[in-house]
């Protein structure tokens, strides 16, 4: 393989690898709700929404484990690799914060990633594209939700609006990073292997907006935050913790299985 | 006494039989359905005297029962004499459109709504009492007791009642 090929099989097992993180943290956070969610229906939907997500982050693996060709498992991507190794937005590894939080970082990242997976669906790469058209009805589910509660919140009760326009000052700097373009991405931009980020930027303003007005929330002044999770793995102080969580019982004993 | 070999039945080594093999193979979570009702086998092929090649194709991606489904499957035709390779396919996507109607018919007998033809899916659409058959009916949760259903009462008789998801 010449250089320039293997630079952009590099970028693509990169870009998987991100779109797992993605999934697999966000689905973790989602699931330390369970048995704390504030009503057992929202209870039983954020262990179902948790599901969906690492179920993804599985295929989603699978498929970076074949391209990376060094015949890891899914397992072994997700469990042993370190925080400075995992390509995950900022956004989704954020703390839960209160159930108002939570429904806006869903909400925020939702709009991006159903768009991203859409996308995806035309790729060019047959097998992330197929992976894609799996989630998409599924990530469906995801934005109603979170977009439903969002207005239920925003429009039920003073503290209720309170409580989701502070989630959404919290989490507002860690959106931009969503839409920043990656040098090292651009053959694949150009051969319709993934979507570049930054043309999602438009349309997920826009419906944002809408929802923002729609409920009564003001939107947010802050400015970007560092943006270099998803691009160097520089992330914030609570991944770190997550990871420690999520994989102590592989670190613990290695190799254990079901 | 000796149980008869599985070989002897005379339809053995058919796509038929294998067929008929897997409706015996029922659902972990919704036992009344088979693997075949809910589309989950998506070919069947005879690669030689007793050996089928399958492609199966997962529901929920979260769904925790996919791998005992697979597992299911293929006990199922070693028991019946066969040996077995099974493929998983995820193109296209596995929709509940293919859920068979007697799958449909089933699902209703043991009290679970089965799902609307995708696409009717969102705001607007009537999902009908199992129980009693009202339309009068009203979503709790999108998110049910599995990653397949959702939550429903019945304002007529009531009763609460699960919805199997349509994607």
């Amino acid at each position: 393989m010449t250089q320039k090929a293997n630079d952009t099989k590099a970028a693509l097992l990169e870009y998987v690898l991100g779109v797992a993180d993605d999934s697999l943290i966000l689905g973790q956070r989602v699931s330390e709700w369970l048995g704390h969610a504030p009503a057992m229906e929202l209870d039983i939907a954020c262990s179902n929404l948790a599901l969906d997500l690492i179920g993804q982050a599985q295929l989603y693996y699978e498929y970076a484990a074949k391209l990376q060709g060094e015949g890891k498992s899914a397992d072994d991507l997700a469990f042993l690799r370190d925080g400075h190794h995992f390509r995950n937005h900022l956004l989704v590894e954020q703390p839960n914060g209160d159930f108002g939080q939570t429904i806006v970082r869903h909400y925020l990242f939702m709009m991006f990633h159903l768009k991203r997976s859409e996308l995806l669906v035309g790729s060019d790469d047959k097998e992330l594209a197929a992976i894609a058209a799996k989630t998409v009805r599924e990530l469906e589910y995801h934005l109603r939700f979170s977009a439903d509660w969002f207005r239920r919140l925003a429009l039920g009760t003073d503290e209720g609006n309170r409580r989701i326009q502070d989630g959404l000052e919290n989490l507002w700097s860690f959106t931009f990073e969503m839409f920043k373009d990656v040098p090292a991405e651009t053959p694949l931009y150009e051969a319709g292997t993934v979507p570049r980020p930054s043309e999602i930027e438009a349309g997920w303003n826009a419906a944002v907006a809408d929802l923002l007005q729609e409920a009564g929330i003001s939107p947010s002044a802050r400015k970007a935050a560092p943006t270099k999770g998803r691009i160097a793995g520089h992330h914030t102080e609570h991944l770190g913790h997550l990871l420690a969580e999520m994989q102590f019982l592989q670190r613990a004993y290695p190799g254990l299985s079901w | 006494m000796m149980t008869a070999s599985p070989r002897q039945d005379a339809a053995f080594g058919t796509e038929q039989h294998v067929w008929q093999v897997l409706e015996g193979v029922p659902d972990p979570e919704v036992p009344v359905l088979s693997v075949v009702d809910l589309g989950l086998v998506r070919s069947v092929e005879i690669a030689g005297d007793a050996a089928v090649k399958l492609e199966v194709t997962p529901t929920y991606s979260g769904c925790p029962a996919t791998s005992l489904i697979t597992a299911a499957i293929e006990l199922a035709l070693q028991d019946a004499g066969y040996t077995v390779e099974t493929a998983t396919v995820l193109s296209p996507p596995w929709t509940s459109d293919w859920m068979s109607e007697e799958g449909r018919r089933k699902l209703k007998e043991y009290g679970i709504a089965p799902p609307s033809p995708c696409g009717t899916r969102g705001a607007g659409m009537t999902i009908a009492c199992p129980q009693c058959g009202s339309e009068d009916t009203a979503l709790v949760s999108e998110f049910g007791s599995t990653a397949c259903k959702a939550l429903f009462k019945c304002n007529a008789c009531l009763e609460p009642f699960e919805y199997f998801k349509c994607i």
